[in-house]
């Protein structure tokens, strides 16, 4: 089974973002770039399955500038077999992802898709969701286990209070949620063998999709400053203060 | 213009966050019908035709929408999306499940967990965590948004009198079965809900050490509990913990950090609190400049201290 893998290139989550003065969006301009934390976590996912026997081939995909072919590469010395890269240099929506994927499936045939469940730049959590109604397949989303079972794969979910399990038909679409696995470091042979594998470039046109995105960006601004307060020098003076100046004990 | 709604609930009661996302569909419109999805999900019916300002109930249920399948809940909404220009859905994990996928459907880019409604097209949501928002213009024909409840006040449950209507729609998820369901059956409020949340940091050193020293001071407090990244990377505590920007992004009216020195993706996940405490025996801990409360001291005897301070006065 071929399991398709999506992989966005956002800021890194350990860099501070920080807001243009001009209010058009966050600066992007010399700040470290990786892989989304929850796509990490579902190229992982894809290589258990493959260590397991479960998947014979794993393509990753990405939309994004030419940069993001590091990405790709990032996932390919994880242990991906191949990637398509479907530049565009522009902000690509969810909706229109969804539609691109939607062509990357029609193509590659994969009997699974994995993918983060929530890219965290534009904290949409819809990209999944969106394929998975364009294609008509059974989705299971914020993933912590995944077990193939033959025709289908019982997926535990992260749902609010708990978790929930549903057996799914494939092909289907999972989203990783955090609890799913650790993604691995990539050794350093497997690094420089990940250069050696091949790279599709490909463009929106090619799939027949147009990525104009639907909502304009009027303004990105900062959220209200917190601002310090006091400090406290002892358990009694904090009991004190949350009871009778916060009044939140 | 009209709108629907679609309600929170536990198939009995309403849950707050339909009547925080019944206020957001307000500054859209009058004209707000909402639909409540369940099995056995009468009473639930009952009590949103009670919300004041409520057009009209409408009622689908069946097995799949007792346990809220995507599939099934597209079936339902889609073919009722004719009559409505904007859909609401309050942001919890099934309303992020199922909102995106009616959206496709539409052929309609979803404004997710949108805090401040500007106008009809206009909307105010977070970005990178929180850390920015982003006012942005939707040029699609009909909405589709998820409410994020926090940002909202619950309108009056009561004083409505809508009529009820029970839809006959068919609502199948062929591809999808429901297994089961394990619910964390704790005394501790969940972490995402909670009013008061105490969350322990790397400082604690160890998994017993994290229950030892947090779990007694949230349960004294009726807190839920959390944890840093950083805490949750060495093993003290489950990822389901988590607080920050890939974990669980909280907005508590009292938020006690404990041993977290306040790296950017936890301060992500919980500065939106109303009153955050930190405790941190490193004066110069990041921690600090968010804190309402700063208290510069070790835990080992912070906590003791505050527990017996705790109970001294009765709590």
């Amino acid at each position: 089974m071929k399991v398709l893998v999506p992989v966005k290139r956002v800021i890194d989550y350990n860099v501070k973002v920080r807001v243009k003065p001009d209010q058009s969006g966050v600066d992007l301009a010399n700040v470290k770039m990786s892989m989304d934390p929850f796509d990490e976590i579902a190229v992982e996912e894809a290589v258990r399955l493959k260590e397991k026997g479960s998947a014979t081939e794993i393509v990753v995909v990405s939309i994004g500038p030419s940069q993001a072919q590091e990405t790709i590469r990032t996932a390919l010395a994880m242990g991906a077999d191949r990637g398509i890269l479907i530049q565009h240099d522009a902000v690509v929506e969810p909706l229109a992802v969804a539609k691109l994927l939607k062509g990357v499936v029609a193509e590659e045939q994969p009997g699974l898709v994995v993918m983060g469940k929530q890219a965290i730049d534009d904290d949409n959590n819809a990209t999944g969701q969106m394929l998975a109604a364009l294609l008509d397949w059974p989705q299971a989303t914020f993933a912590s286990k995944v077990e193939l079972t033959g025709e289908g794969a019982n997926v535990t979910r992260e749902v609010d209070g708990g978790l929930q399990t549903l057996s799914v038909k494939l092909p289907a679409i999972v989203t990783t949620d955090l609890r799913l696995n650790e993604p691995r470091y990539a050794s350093l042979p497997n690094i420089m063998k990940a250069k050696k594998k091949p790279i599709d470039v490909k463009s929106p046109a090619d799939y027949g999709v147009d990525p104009t995105p639907r909502h304009t960006v009027l303004k990105v601004t900062e959220p209200a400053k917190r601002q310090a307060g006091i400090k406290v020098e002892s358990a009694a003076d904090l009991v004190m203060k949350l009871r009778n100046e916060a009044g939140v004990l | 213009m009209a709108v629907l709604v679609v309600a929170d609930h536990d198939n009995q009661a309403l849950r707050d966050t339909t009547l925080k996302t019944v206020a957001a569909a307000q500054s859209l419109s009058n004209e707000i019908d909402v639909l409540v999805l369940g099995h056995g999900a009468e009473s639930a019916a009952q009590a949103a035709a009670k919300i004041a300002g409520v057009r009209k109930v409408l009622l689908a249920e069946g097995e799949p929408l007792g346990r809220m399948i995507a599939e099934a809940v597209e079936a339902v909404i889609v073919p009722l999306m004719a009559g409505y220009d904007a859909l609401l859905v309050p942001s919890t994990s099934a309303g992020k499940n199922f909102a995106p996928r009616v959206a496709a459907k539409l052929d309609v880019m979803q404004l997710s967990d949108v805090v401040q409604v500007v106008d009809a097209e206009t909307f105010v949501r977070p970005i990178y965590a929180g850390n920015a928002l982003e006012t942005v213009r939707s040029s699609d024909a009909k909405k589709v948004i998820t409410v994020r409840p926090t940002a909202f006040k619950a309108v009056a449950g009561e004083g409505g009198s809508a009529p009820v209507e029970r839809l006959s729609a068919s609502a199948e998820a062929p591809g999808t079965r429901f297994v089961n369901e394990e619910m964390v059956v704790s005394d501790r409020p969940e972490l995402g809900a909670a009013k008061i949340v105490v969350s322990g940091g790397r400082a604690l050193g160890s998994a017993e050490e994290f229950r030892a020293v947090i779990e007694p001071l949230a349960d004294k407090i009726g807190a839920a509990v959390g944890a840093s990244r950083a805490a949750v990377d060495a093993g003290y505590a489950p990822n389901d913990y988590q607080v920050g920007q890939t974990g669980k992004v909280v907005a508590p009216d009292l938020y006690i950090a404990v041993g977290i020195s306040g790296a950017i993706q936890h301060l992500a996940g919980m500065k939106d609190s109303k009153v955050i405490v930190a405790i941190n025996k490193d004066a110069d801990a990041p921690i600090f400049q968010v804190a309402d409360y700063g208290w510069v001291a070790d835990y080992k005897t912070a906590i003791p201290a505050l527990m017996e301070e705790l109970g001294k006065s009765g709590k």
